[in-house]
């Protein structure tokens, strides 16, 4: 049991990280409907502006202090929110009126680009970051939580409350919903389209370099290809949760978590994705939409 | 249009330089000796994960292998030829050797090959080298199967057989643990071999394996695997993996308050490792090739000239790869030509010979037996703690 209980605290951790990551998957499908690969790249450049940001601030800031974390945090997001903007600006936004293949495939492009310039640029051999001292602290007679496991976990919560009182309660939110509802329609009432989209890329790439940083205080070896596979399992995450739902996206992530935890940990690591995987299959031939996700009606 | 014609122009030429500087830098790396000393050169080919996942061990490998050819050019060469080494990045990936191997065999025609440390990767070169009759030297590829690939496949360091049964006997006599767990990584052959021959020894001498949990090279999180591993009160756990893995694998165990010793084989033998893990390496122990505290003469001054040159102490693979130079070399010398076949046969009659990492004899099976070994990490260092004799 008590075995059991440590796995679920393994899973909750790793997919607390998937959910922040598959956050920003479904706030672009919500607004633009296609899927920006690019996001699991912005993911790694989080990691490493976090890197940077850490050995410059060592100067200024005792590292290892909880300032010092804060303001590599908000570095790093500040830094991947321009990106995410710069992205959207040279890359989409030209082919917003082309077809969604287009734009999916460019999407894949700018990840290939920015995965072999960070090889040239980061270096490719993996570097190790650590931001935080960790301590362990036991529960339950034997049930280990560990402090960056609290972190991950209570930075997730905080930033998807934040997530979610933007979108539903500020006037940029309002915005954002009106054009995921209809992009003609809200320009027509006055929104101006390109700067809530521009918005939208920001927002979801400064939450993708706060799961970069996460994951880095979780696993501290980072490299320019460290975004391909957690990528790969937060964009199912958010198809999981239901594409376009924030709610769905985090449940998302976290059931992948615990999925992933629980087949290495009794079946095999072997069958870890393969399982991952087979489950999205499962739901998705029950669920089209996802657990969360609405119906669409397709009009003609 | 016309800009846009000129900027077309001007992102082909572009694209054009990157394209031939990036294709000639790696094979830029030996130093050229004043022209006129030499007639000619001797090509060899050597390939090495400079970059990616093992980036460590394929530049000291490198290192070494580089240091030794550029004494030997100092010394006069070959058959009065210069050497000059031809290295290839491989990019620590399944598939690049095959690609770069070919490539220095038939456009750059290397006279032999020289590498890998990972034995996935050396088994994947093995048997093109075996077609085209260059004959290969993995300076440090443990895994038995890779000199079975043919006569022309050589190596110069132990393998894994003994490796396994070192770390088998060392879990016996110095830890006192019995009931071990092992954490193999699925994806590289050195690691599934190493933990088969430990996991026999260990049966055979009344051990149990308590657990056996595998990962794939490449992942983070292994706190699955290490909680299920702690559930079944091992009093040691083997992990025959590669330091990115182990460094991830030790501080995780730790996060999770794993007290057991941990242990594992020469993959581990990287300063990455105690920049991954941090303090939880400390105390932990696994066996390799060699040690810069070894008191022998020829050890002592390769330890100094390899300081002076790199500003690092060498590790086994650096230690190897010069090995694996120097036994070539010697053996194009003895053969007294460039032909494939004579350095074969040249190279299977090695005896004797004395190299930083101790005495090469090679032997029908194309292997070498030498003495393991036995480091632990103390206040993020190395620390010799025993060798033991084959």
């Amino acid at each position: 049991m008590l075995e059991f209980l440590q796995q679920l605290i393994n899973g909750l951790a790793l997919g607390s990280i998937y959910a922040l990551i598959a956050l920003g998957y479904t706030m672009v499908y919500g607004v633009l409907r296609f899927i920006n690969f690019a996001h699991s790249d912005v993911f790694m450049v989080g990691a490493f502006c976090g890197y940077y940001a850490s050995k410059v601030g060592s100067r200024f800031l005792a590292s290892g202090t909880v300032t010092a974390a804060i303001v590599v945090f908000l570095m790093s997001m500040v830094v991947c929110a321009l990106l995410g903007i710069l992205i959207e600006r040279l890359a989409y936004r030209p082919l917003r009126e082309r077809s969604k293949l287009t734009v999916l495939i460019t999407a894949i492009g700018v990840s290939l680009l920015m995965e072999f310039t960070g090889q040239l640029v980061f270096g490719a051999d993996p570097k190790s970051f650590r931001l935080l001292p960790s301590k362990n602290l036991q529960i339950f007679g034997g049930l280990v939580f560990n402090t960056n496991q609290v972190v991950v976990l209570g930075v997730t919560v905080l930033l998807l409350v934040v997530l979610q009182m933007i979108v539903l309660k500020t006037k940029m939110g309002t915005a954002m919903r009106a054009v995921s509802y209809n992009h003609r329609a809200a320009a027509l009432m006055g929104i101006n389209i390109d700067v809530v989209i521009s918005f939208t890329f920001g927002l979801g790439s400064a939450l993708a370099a706060a799961a970069g940083i996460l994951y880095a205080i979780s696993y501290p070896s980072i490299d320019p290809l460290m975004g391909v596979m957690p990528g790969l399992k937060a964009f199912v995450a958010a198809v999981l949760g239901g594409v376009g739902s924030i709610p769905g996206a985090a449940i998302g992530g976290v059931l992948i978590g615990i999925i992933e935890t629980l087949v290495s940990g009794y079946v095999s690591s072997t069958y870890r994705d393969a399982i991952a995987f087979g489950v999205l299959i499962l739901i998705l031939l029950f669920k089209p939409t996802g657990l969360l996700g609405q119906p669409t009606v397709e009009k003609v | 249009m016309k800009t846009r014609v000129q900027a077309l122009c001007g992102v082909t030429t572009l694209i054009l330089v990157t394209l031939l500087l990036g294709c000639n830098k790696p094979a830029e790396t030996s130093q050229s000796n004043t022209p006129g000393k030499f007639q000619g050169v001797i090509k060899i080919g050597e390939f090495a994960s400079l970059t990616g996942k093992e980036a460590a061990f394929g530049i000291s490998s490198h290192n070494g292998t580089q240091l030794a050819i550029d004494e030997l050019n100092a010394a006069g060469g070959a058959l009065g030829k210069e050497l000059k080494l031809l290295t290839e990045d491989d990019q620590s990936k399944a598939g690049e050797p095959a690609t770069v191997v070919r490539k220095l065999i038939t456009r750059e025609n290397v006279i032999a090959i020289l590498g890998e440390v990972a034995s996935s990767r050396s088994l994947e070169a093995a048997p093109i080298c075996q077609q085209n009759k260059i004959p290969m030297i993995s300076p440090s590829s443990t895994n038995p199967r890779v000199t079975e690939i043919g006569d022309y496949i050589f190596r110069v360091c132990f393998i894994d057989p003994f490796q396994g049964t070192v770390m088998a006997n060392f879990a016996k006599n110095t830890l006192k643990a019995k009931n071990i767990a092992i954490l193999t990584d699925v994806k590289a052959d050195y690691s599934m071999g190493l933990a088969k021959f430990f996991k026999e020894r260990l049966i055979a001498d009344g051990g149990k394996v308590v657990a056996e949990q595998s990962y794939s090279g490449g992942d983070k999180d292994f706190k699955a695997q290490l909680t299920s591993i702690k559930a079944s009160n091992p009093e040691g756990l083997f992990i025959p993996g590669y330091y990115t893995e182990v460094g991830l694998i030790l501080g995780q165990a730790k996060e999770l308050g794993i007290k057991f010793p941990m242990f594992g084989g020469d993959g581990w033998e990287s300063t990455k490792l105690m920049e991954i893990a941090g303090p939880a390496a400390e105390g932990m122990y696994f066996s390799t090739h060699y040690s810069p505290e070894l008191d022998a003469p020829l050890a002592k001054t390769f330890v100094q000239k390899y300081q002076a040159k790199f500003k690092e102490a060498p590790d086994a693979m650096a230690a190897l790869g010069y090995d694996s130079a120097l036994i070539l070399v010697e053996a194009i010398k003895k053969a007294g030509s460039t032909e494939g076949a004579k350095i074969r046969d040249a190279l299977a009659s090695t005896k004797d010979f004395v190299g930083v990492t101790g005495t090469t004899t090679i032997d029908a099976q194309r292997n070498v037996s030498k003495p393991a070994v036995i480091l632990t990490i103390k206040e993020g260092k190395f620390k010799y703690v025993e060798t033991i004799a084959p």
